[in-house]
């Protein structure tokens, strides 16, 4: 059977699956909508957080960033898990106790205010288009890659899926697809890892392999690469990092940003129990570790790979790096897997110094003295995952398996976040503000509606990427973090937290951050409308405007105290609603009013 | 309806201060372990780098499964305690 039929069959049959279950779980009310009926078990809560949280990005490009960033890019690790404590204990169980739908649903009852509704409203689209942009995109590079066709039709095929179980099952339909695809995903990832594992260092553990003794050299897997990562005019791929200030903020930034992103607060919405929150968020970061503590592996072992390839002289005991160095292999000589990637584009070469060989290095570095006359070689991160496979010649069933986990990243992931775009348009929006008297028919026309909408929207601009779309990181933490986040938790630490204080705060956050990344990456990521160069010495204390949404959420919480101390109390009855969605008792399963 | 209040008031005092405590550990090994504090744990050698390194990628990462579920536990335990479980 040939490669492009078994990835077919490895797709084809994802997607039976996710079709099986979309005929399964039609919504019947828009509680089954919203929450998915409010009876999903925690452990099964977990694993659909798992693969509603883990998207393209986690799949296809976190191990590309480990490998190119070593040490530095660890904060991707941290923030991204580290997230899930602050939810767990700070956000998750209270929010499940106040138990209505939606992230703006609290922020508006809790500050009785609808400016505070309707800004919560725009936060929350603003970071989830951005986020779904490229997860539209995404599965449009698996499709053409791997079942060859254009990127256009995949990206079109990617929204008929999703259309097909969001639109008629909701949240029902996308919790239990959601479980199969982290199943398909975790498999996906997980099987090669294995392999190259125990092919570099004879342990099939990922997670210890990549702490082990390298076979080839007989000395640890990491030493060597430091080793050769060094000869090519690189810095130790464990090396420590100098602004220590910016490396804390950047990953303070993504861990408040995970917490605030609504379309993984409302996962926690569908459990029954309070306590099942808690639990809940335990078994999703159980899940989602798998991933994680598995792509440092993955990312290393992966560049190791790579520089060996290129330079074969360099895989066993080297007593001079200098001279491995001098024999890279002859680009004729190249292996199968880089020819097929030229074709993508993804892969470039170019013989600078025409002596027919590779050599790819530190194009910063300086190495006339060996006659190389700058890297010839360049290698997108994100094609590590999908071409570990095939760099590890391993099995072609495997790499129709990695065609469907990463589908099923991208899928899994853009279904919660459009959940989440539809819910605050026909509840929030609709329901709330505009037409208070729909009814509950109605109301779910309203969000089939507007579901398939955002499909639509967020197809159209997967389509036609604008500026903003590669800047998940910037703009959808930072937004999260520096607004939602800190709304939420003093709407439940605070008894005293006022409408004026929270709706202030959100403002101050959300536009000091976005000030901030625009000054840096032009005003709305237009090129060249930047005030400042993007350059680290430009830096306000030397803060990336990455790292910047701790800081948005720090002005957040410093202006809403300052604005609620001179500014009435709250309604007693919104004291006592506070002190009620601080323990267990009394919550029913999530209802409508 | 007093008592109620005051056993309430209580039991959000011990949950705040179990909190407290889980973000101390959660701090330590992700800000503390991971960053800030590596190049004094640089001494430490875990499988050909040093115990910052491994904290950075993986032991960090383990630490937070395990404060979420202490969390979960003890908060049963307290619901319990004060009579606030459903």
């Amino acid at each position: 059977m040939s490669q492009f039929a078994i990835n077919l069959l490895f797709v084809g049959a994802s997607f039976a699956l996710y079709i099986g279950i979309a005929i399964w779980a039609r919504a019947g009310s828009t509680k089954d909508f919203y929450v998915a009926g409010g009876g999903v078990h925690p452990i099964t809560n977990g694993m659909a957080t798992a693969a509603d949280w883990m998207s393209a990005a986690s799949f296809i490009s976190m191990a590309g960033l480990l490998a190119s960033g070593g040490y530095a890019n660890s904060t991707f690790l941290m923030g991204w898990t580290g997230g899930y404590v602050i939810l767990a204990m700070l956000l998750a169980p209270y929010l499940r106790k106040f138990g209505k739908f939606t992230v703006p649903d609290f922020i508006g009852d809790r500050f009785y205010s609808n400016t505070a509704r309707l800004v919560a409203v725009v936060c929350l689209i603003v970071a989830s288009v951005t986020y779904v942009i490229g997860q539209m995109t995404g599965a449009g590079v698996a499709f053409s890659r791997f079942l060859e066709v254009s990127n256009t039709w995949g990206i079109w095929l990617a929204a008929l899926i999703v259309f097909l179980y969001a639109v008629f099952g909701g949240m029902k339909g996308i919790t239990y697809t959601q479980v199969a695809q982290y199943v398909v995903l975790i498999i996906a990832y997980t099987i090669p890892a294995v392999f190259i594992a125990f092919q570099l260092t004879g342990n099939p553990i990922p997670m210890f392999g990549m702490f082990s003794t390298h076979t080839e050299s007989g000395i640890p897997l990491l030493e060597k690469l430091d080793d050769v990562v060094n000869a090519l005019g690189f810095r130790d791929y464990t090396a420590d990092v100098d602004n220590k200030l910016n490396m804390v903020l950047f990953t303070l930034s993504l861990m408040v940003g995970t917490a605030g992103l609504p379309h993984v607060i409302i996962r926690f919405f569908t459990v029954p129990k309070v306590a099942d929150a808690r639990w809940s968020a335990g078994w999703a970061l159980v899940f989602i570790a798998l991933l994680y503590l598995t792509a440092p592996a993955v990312g290393s072992m992966a560049r190791l790979n790579l520089a060996t390839t290129v330079y074969p002289e360099m895989a066993g005991q080297v007593e001079n790096y200098e001279e491995a160095a001098q024999n890279p292999i002859l680009y004729e000589e190249r292996p199968d897997w880089v020819r097929t990637w030229e074709e993508t584009g993804l892969i470039n070469f170019t013989d600078l110094n025409n002596d027919g060989r590779i050599q790819m290095y530190n194009d910063s570095a300086d190495f006339s003295d060996r006659g190389w006359e700058g890297n010839e070689l360049t290698v997108n991160n994100d094609i590590l995952v999908l071409a570990n496979p095939e760099i590890a010649n391993l099995p072609s069933w495997v790499i129709g398996l990695i065609a469907a986990g990463g589908i099923a990243a991208a899928l899994s992931t853009a279904a919660g976040l459009l959940l989440a775009i539809s819910s605050a348009i026909s509840h929030d929006l609709i329901k709330t503000m505009i037409n208070p008297k729909i009814t509950e028919k109605g109301e779910m026309l309203a969000a089939r509606i507007s579901m398939g909408g955002a499909i639509l929207l967020a197809t159209y601009l997967g389509l036609n990427p604008p500026g903003f779309a590669a800047q998940t990181v910037a703009l959808a933490f930072g937004i999260a973090g520096a607004s939602l986040f800190p709304a939420l938790m003093m709407g439940i630490f605070s008894t005293r937290m006022n409408n004026s204080g929270a709706v202030a705060g959100m403002l101050a956050g959300l536009l000091s951050t976005l000030l901030y990344i625009f000054t840096f990456l032009g005003w709305f990521f237009v090129p060249d409308t930047n005030m400042l160069a993007n350059t680290p010495d430009n830096w306000i204390f030397g803060i990336s405007p990455l790292s910047f949404g701790a800081v948005g959420a720090m002005i957040n919480f410093a202006v809403a105290f300052a604005v609620c101390s001179v500014t009435k109390a709250p309604p007693q009855e919104i004291q006592d609603l506070v002190e009620s969605v601080r323990f267990p008792k009394g919550a029913g399963i999530a209802v409508d009013h | 309806m007093a008592d109620d209040k005051s056993n309430a008031a209580k039991y959000w005092k011990a949950n705040v201060r179990l909190i407290a405590g889980c973000l101390v550990v959660w701090a330590f090994v992700s800000y503390g372990c991971a960053i800030l504090f590596r190049p004094l744990l640089a001494g430490i050698p875990v499988g050909g780098t040093d115990l910052g390194f491994w904290f950075a990628q993986q032991g960090s990462i383990l630490t937070f499964i395990g404060i979420i579920f202490f969390y979960a536990w003890k908060m049963n335990k307290l619901d319990k305690k004060f009579g606030l479980e459903e």
